[in-house]
């Protein structure tokens, strides 16, 4: 099972408000390469592999779900207190009519998150190498928001989030090696 | 309308930390099953937490329920302010 | 130690309307280069770890924008 904790992964703060850049977090949220695909994904494939990386998958997908609530986090409090006109003006209008402040898991254009974001084939080596893809297009993801924000606390916690990525596409490229290696060779680099 | 004090980010942000080297090091013991001085910097940092939440729960209220954490009179898990909200 | 990014020059036409952007850049960051994570690589304090995002430095590659001033990153 699953036990919650009352904390953030990482302190997150958000300096302006600016509900315009909560439409591009929301991709991070319920996009192809989000939070949510990530926990999902991993989570998902530790039935059909080797047990030797099933403890990482269920770590990082663990993971991924403190990072969803980071996400989550900064939209909430970039949308918490805006005004309808501040939502209109940030181009937002379109979500504010269907949930108002409710979060949904959509990507910045709207489009809802559905399974096929994510992938299971079964095959150790192809969801592996799906996993790695993953963690790398997350990390662009996270440049491109980064890029288009000025809200300097707000990217200090988007940092940490590509950081993460780049952590965990390490690992998963280990848990490949780990499961090409020959049977009881050790492995020394 | 009441806030919480200056000391609690202080004392979770050391929470983090603590708990940020903690999953860095499970990830990579993930991976590296035999690493001895690994695993006793993790064990190290496991019987760290334990103290830091022990002190963060004694004044602010348990961080776990499903009796991963104490209760105090009454009922305190569902206080605010939740971890977004702060 | 390798580079965090890398550049090309994309070709450009007579044609373009845009005023070109001579070099573009990607990122390629540390884990490309690390193979197996060797033991007992230099970490961050656990407070600087977490500011970091990693516990180990050599993963350490941070992104700023280009709407946060002074902070360099990719050119872009
Ligand atoms: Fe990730």
């Amino acid at each position: 099972m699953w036990i919650y904790e009352k904390k953030l992964q990482y302190p997150v703060r958000v300096s302006t408000c600016n509900p315009k850049l909560a439409k591009y977090l929301i991709e991070q949220y319920g996009g192809a390469d989000g939070e949510l695909s990530a926990a999902l994904r991993y989570l998902n494939q530790r039935y059909s592999i080797p047990d030797k990386v099933i403890g990482l998958l269920t770590d990082i997908g663990t993971e991924e779900f403190a990072h969803l609530e980071m996400i989550a986090t900064m939209v909430y409090k970039l949308t918490k207190d805006a005004t309808p006109e501040q939502i209109k003006a940030a181009g937002i209008e379109d979500h504010y009519v269907d949930h108002d402040k409710g979060l949904f898991y959509h990507n910045a254009a709207g489009v809802p998150w559905t399974a096929s974001f994510i992938q299971a084939k079964g095959d150790p080596i192809a969801d592996l190498y799906e996993d790695i893809a993953a963690e790398e297009k997350a990390r662009a993801t996270y440049q491109w928001i980064i890029n288009l924000s000025d809200d300097p606390d707000l990217n200090d916690g988007l940092r940490f989030l590509r950081e993460r990525e780049i952590v965990h596409s390490q690992r998963f490229r280990e848990a490949v090696e780990i499961l090409k290696d020959e049977q009881g060779k050790k492995k020394i680099f | 309308m009441k806030q919480v004090p200056a000391e609690y980010y202080q004392l979770m942000e050391q929470l983090q930390a603590v708990d940020f080297v903690l999953v860095e090091l499970t990830l990579y013991l993930d991976t590296h099953n035999d690493d001895l001085e690994a695993i006793n910097q993790f064990n190290h940092y496991a019987k760290e937490r334990k103290h830091l939440k022990k002190a963060f729960e004694s004044q602010f209220g348990p961080l776990q329920q499903f009796g991963n954490s104490y209760s105090g009179y009454p009922w305190n898990w569902d206080d605010s302010p939740w971890p977004w909200q702060l | 130690m390798s580079t965090h990014f890398k550049t090309y020059h994309p070709y450009v036409s007579p044609f373009d309307p845009c005023p070109p952007i001579l070099e573009k850049a990607y990122s390629t960051p540390p884990n490309l280069y690390m193979g197996f994570q060797p033991p007992n690589l230099p970490q961050f304090s656990p407070i600087e770890a977490l500011k970091a995002g990693t516990l180990w430095k050599a993963f350490y590659d941070p992104w700023y924008g280009p709407l946060e001033p002074g902070k360099g990153g990719l050119p872009q």
